[in-house]
């Protein structure tokens, strides 16, 4: 029990210093949509870089480079922290995006626990994505949410490691 | 529409050609009656194209209730009271003995059938007759275990009833084929009511078992659909933005409860069939899903992680007031209430396995019914002696049934795919 006050202790400080940062950069936002990011990637998130130049090389290069799948924990549909520096890159990139872009984002849930409620769950991961990337300056009419819920693994098994691959949401371009 | 297909909605009567799903009982009572049900044949000779003595006492043995005598131990096949010599039946410890025969006229086939008491040496049923064609003789034979099991348990037998269930076949090219199937009750006659390549899933019967609702993804998003299953015949019931799903069917069969994020947030809503008229039943900010009516249809228990992990809510439809259920263990969900209403299935998380629990109302009493893992969709059989989960069995999705005590369980594997979501009939009468 202790242990998992702790638990939850330290995962609160993570959600509330992720969405400190968000609050930071949506502040800048409102000042300069273009400068934003890049202040934001220097406010001490390090995973960035990389994608970043790859980005500015090609924007025909950067559909491929980007990661497209934001993973979860159980029964969560809060995103990590880690997930930051990724999202960042796919709002800097939607927000650059020709009028007709239209993206899917498809939340997923690992096989445990009770299908109906992992429909919803799957939808609740998806729209925190999708919440992030409004607030990051896109667009929510090029966004759409559906969940799948357990019913499409990217892995399949029922280990640890398959129900980590599996809660994800899959950004769909 | 990428990738959809229906192949068929229709009714298609190729039980060679789809995967039979067959038992394998793992576990039994400790002091089963004994009972012998004696060969049902014509009295002509002709063979049977069906076996209804082998049908009746698989059905009895699988109830756990009962441990039939070996044909092969038999000292005699007698077909009526009086060939029935109890001296042959007392030798072999039998409690009882089921004796029958059958007449066929014009491809309608008569099987007329009564049971004694050994013991007592009387005759407990009298002589009944049941009729039917060719390809009824396994209906007839469920239907005989029924009159067996309810004049010996004192409670109405459920073997002549039927499931459906979602079958899932996953290719090596990465696609899927998800197939909406109903079956009798012990898996034969598997009969196809939907194919798709994408997700089909809470599948749910009407209460007068004419009708069943689910939800398929074949417009590449979740909808509810109502398919009568006579006629083939089905209905989109809602197209709505976010989810649509988990139907469920009032008491008087003239409202689906659904659940539908519309507005931004799983909710439980209530669709008048006729009319399409729409009630919102919850409101909150966190997940409200998984409804099922209470009996007597003033309430709907539902899912809910509202107090943070999910638990099992009732909600008043008139009041809208909402009464916690569940308290123990961090995560029940899919509550479903037994025939009776004193008690509640679902599915219970503990120590890392998702089980299928039972909890008393009154009482908040649980049981664990199940001790596998990745236990999910209980459903229970209309007399409400079992019900029927599924589970993981050797790396497989497959379905398994535990009577409500927990002292009996067997699983129906399928030799196809993954099967899923099991979803126990109504009574048909």
């Amino acid at each position: 029990m202790t242990n998992n006050l702790f638990k939850q202790g330290l995962f609160l400080t993570f959600i509330l210093a992720f969405l400190a940062g968000c609050t930071s950069t949506d502040t800048m936002d409102e000042m300069d949509d273009g400068a934003a990011a890049d202040r934001a990637d220097e406010r001490g998130v390090t995973t960035g870089t990389a994608d970043r130049d790859r980005l500015r090389t090609s924007e025909d290069d950067a559909d491929a480079a980007l990661d497209t799948v934001i993973y979860f924990g159980f029964d969560q549909a809060t995103l990590q922290p880690e997930s930051r520096a990724l999202l960042l890159a796919h709002a800097e990139r939607l927000r650059n995006a020709t009028n007709n872009v239209r993206v899917r984002l498809e939340g997923h849930t690992d096989e445990r626990g009770s299908r109906e409620y992992n429909m919803a769950l799957g939808e609740r991961r998806a729209n925190s994505v999708r919440d992030f990337l409004v607030l990051q300056g896109v667009s929510r009419d090029i966004l759409e949410v559906i969940s799948y819920g357990e019913e499409r693994p990217a892995v399949r098994g029922s280990s640890d490691s398959a129900w980590a691959q599996n809660r994800r949401v899959e950004i769909k371009y | 529409m990428k990738h959809v297909f229906i192949l068929s909605a229709l009714l298609i009567m190729s039980a060679t050609a789809l995967a039979q799903l067959t038992i394998e009982i793992t576990q039994g009572v400790d002091d089963p009656t004994k009972i012998a049900v004696v060969p049902i044949e014509r009295a002509d000779g002709v063979s049977m194209p069906e076996d209804i003595s082998a049908i009746i006492t698989a059905n009895l043995e699988r109830s756990g209730l009962f441990e039939a005598i070996p044909r092969g131990n038999m000292l005699a096949f007698p077909r009526s009271e009086t060939e029935v010599h109890f001296r042959d039946w007392r030798v072999l410890g039998s409690e009882y003995v089921l004796v029958g025969e059958v007449t066929e006229d014009a491809g309608i086939y008569r099987v007329a059938y009564e049971l004694f008491d050994v013991l007592g040496e009387r005759r407990i049923m009298r002589r009944q007759v049941v009729e039917g064609s060719e390809g009824q003789l396994r209906t007839i034979a469920h239907n005989i275990s029924d009159r067996v099991y309810e004049t010996l348990t004192g409670i109405r037998g459920a073997f002549d009833t039927q499931i459906i269930y979602v079958e899932v076949e996953r290719h090596d090219d990465g696609t899927d084929t998800f197939r909406l199937m109903r079956a009798d009750a012990d898996g034969a006659r598997p009969v196809l009511l939907l194919e798709s390549s994408e997700p089909i899933l809470s599948p749910v019967w009407s209460p007068d078992g004419r009708q069943v609702a689910y939800v398929s993804f074949e417009t590449t998003r979740p909808a509810v659909f109502v398919q009568n299953l006579a006629t083939g015949e089905r209905e989109q019931v809602t197209d709505f933005l976010g989810l649509n799903g988990s139907p469920a069917w009032s008491p008087d069969g003239r409202h689906l409860a659904v659940v539908l994020s519309k507005d931004g947030n799983p909710e439980i809503y209530t669709l008048e069939l006729a009319t399409k008229r729409m009630t919102r039943v919850t409101n909150h900010f966190a997940i409200d899903t998984e409804p099922s009516w209470t009996h007597d249809g003033k309430g709907i228990i539902f899912t809910s992680n509202r107090g943070g992990r999910p638990q099992v809510y009732r909600v008043d439809l008139a009041s809208k007031r909402v009464e916690r259920l569940t308290f123990q263990g961090n995560y029940n969900a899919r509550g479903r209430l037994t025939p009776d209403g004193e008690s509640m299935v679902m599915v219970h998380h503990r120590d890392g396995t998702f089980n299928i629990a039972v909890q008393e109302l009154d009482t908040g009493t649980l049981r664990l019914l199940t001790e596998t893992h990745l236990d999910e969709s209980p459903s229970v059989a209309p007399n409400g002696a079992m019900l029927i989960y599924s589970t993981r069995y050797r790396g497989r999705g497959v379905l398994a049934v535990v009577s409500l005590d927990a002292g009996t369980r067997y699983y129906l594997p399928s030799e196809r795919g993954e099967v899923r979501e099991p979803a126990w009939s109504p009574f048909f009468d």
